[in-house]
């Protein structure tokens, strides 16, 4: 029994060593993406903005599944063949980077126009401006939402086990066939998770602390960004 | 091989069919979430923690973990330990319903504590019942404004239905998966289902967005 219950445990612990690498990894491609689409949507270029648009729209508008799917069966019949492992990085990563898109172009409209206008008139460019100025400011208001977009990341990358990716929620599936057992293996998965979310939870909110500190705008500014 | 319209047209009424399965579960699973988040968000807030701690503990630890896992918990456990035999149909609208319910009951959460105390004290100096403080003070006021926000998980969890393939409900995008792998073609019904969400949920977005900027977003 001790070996089995080893066994058993050993599985759901590589399973979410894949979690962890999948979310990481189109948590980083999510960020990247998010920042370029959402100063993009601010841009005075019409085109510029309407390619942003057009990402975001696209991606917020189909689900994150559908995406997967999509990437891994339809693409290689356009002759890209991606990995399941790209293919489920990809797609949760640009999905994420949507909504993640909105919640920086949210919260960087968010910061007041005179900031705007006090940095132009103390001669920065618009690199300093961006950089020392609005970005400081609107990091803060976008922690709660980001940190909720990377939650439910975190909870989207168990789709990765329908295409094939041995994550957490696959390794609950192969023990169940295995062992059997679906209550103690169920339970378990789902403990994981909690746990994996919840210290997620609690990172981000000692983060967004101390990135308010010296800030006299404190939590006032948190975006609401419905998550649809 | 690339795209065929003729294949395209072929296979499209099945997955309209699918789709008119979508909507059907979109909108069971969205009744079941309002009531269900709704008794939520009421016992949340009583005065006995017997009946606030589980509620608080249920909305919390279905947010933080899966819906897909969630699904599977229900269909392997608590429906064979209840000797219950639903369909996958039945589980999955159930468990979709019961998802969105925690995320639900925060936004009437929301809504309950907009409605100014000076509601409640003069519902009680009315001598009113705490039922009726409820149903004809607290929330008439709270779920008009609320209603947005409820609007955009409905259309979050129109997008969430895929999930449901995975316990085998031929929604869209199992029906694509199954044209599929009859046809071997893939490119066609996987991207009329990508199309057809985004058909669906952009313009009823655009619409929610307007309705918000027209009564307020209140949560």
């Amino acid at each position: 029994m001790q070996g089995v219950l080893g066994q058993a445990l050993n599985s759901l612990l590589q399973g979410a060593a894949v979690t962890l690498e999948v979310t990481v990894l189109a948590g980083a491609l999510a960020l990247g993406v998010a920042i370029a689409a959402g100063l993009c949507r601010l841009s005075r270029s019409l085109l510029v903005r309407g390619c942003a648009a057009l990402y975001v729209e696209v991606l917020r508008g189909t689900s994150a599944l559908v995406v997967m799917f999509w990437m891994y069966f339809a693409l290689p019949f356009l002759g890209v063949q991606l990995t399941a492992l790209q293919a489920g990085v990809l797609a949760l990563g640009l999905s994420y980077g949507a909504y993640g898109a909105e919640v920086v172009r949210g919260a960087i409209r968010h910061v007041p126009k005179s900031q705007w206008e006090g940095a132009v008139a103390l001669n920065m460019k618009p690199a300093q401006r961006m950089l020392r100025v609005i970005m400081p400011q609107a990091v803060i208001a976008m922690l709660p939402p980001m940190g909720n977009l990377l939650v439910d990341l975190l909870k989207a990358t168990s789709l990765v086990s329908l295409i094939t990716l041995s994550d957490l929620t696959f390794h609950g599936r192969l023990l169940q066939n295995s062992i059997g057992r679906p209550t103690e293996v169920f339970l378990a998965v789902l403990a994981t998770y909690f746990v994996m979310s919840y210290t997620l939870t609690i990172g981000v909110r000692r983060l967004e602390a101390r990135f308010s500190r010296g800030m006299d705008i404190g939590r006032r500014a948190a975006v609401r960004v419905t998550v649809t | 091989m690339t795209w065929d319209s003729n294949f395209a047209l072929e296979i499209l009424p099945q997955i309209l069919q699918a789709l008119a399965l979508t909507i059907l579960i979109t909108f069971l699973g969205t009744a079941i979430a309002m009531l269900l988040g709704l008794l939520l968000a009421i016992l949340r807030r009583s005065r006995r923690r017997l009946v606030s701690l589980p509620a608080h503990a249920l909305v919390e630890f279905v947010r933080d973990t899966p819906l897909l896992v969630q699904l599977y918990f229900l269909y392997f456990v608590i429906l064979p330990d209840l000797r219950l035999s639903f369909s996958a149909l039945v589980t999955g609208i159930i468990g979709i319903g019961i998802n969105y319910s925690a995320y639900t009951a925060e936004v009437y959460r929301a809504g309950i504590e907009g409605v100014p105390r000076g509601q409640w004290e003069a519902a009680r100096a009315l001598n009113f019942s705490p039922g009726r403080v409820w149903t004809s003070v607290v929330l008439p006021q709270a779920i008009p404004k609320v209603i947005p926000a409820l609007g955009n998980y409905l259309i979050a969890m129109f997008k969430d239905t895929p999930i449901l393939a995975s316990i085998g409900v031929v929604e869209m995008l199992q029906r694509a998966e199954l044209i599929g792998s009859e046809t071997f073609r893939y490119l066609e019904p996987m991207t009329l289902v990508g199309g057809l969400f985004l058909l669906l949920s952009y313009p009823s977005s655009r619409l929610l967005a307007r309705l918000e900027a027209r009564f307020g977003r209140a949560y």
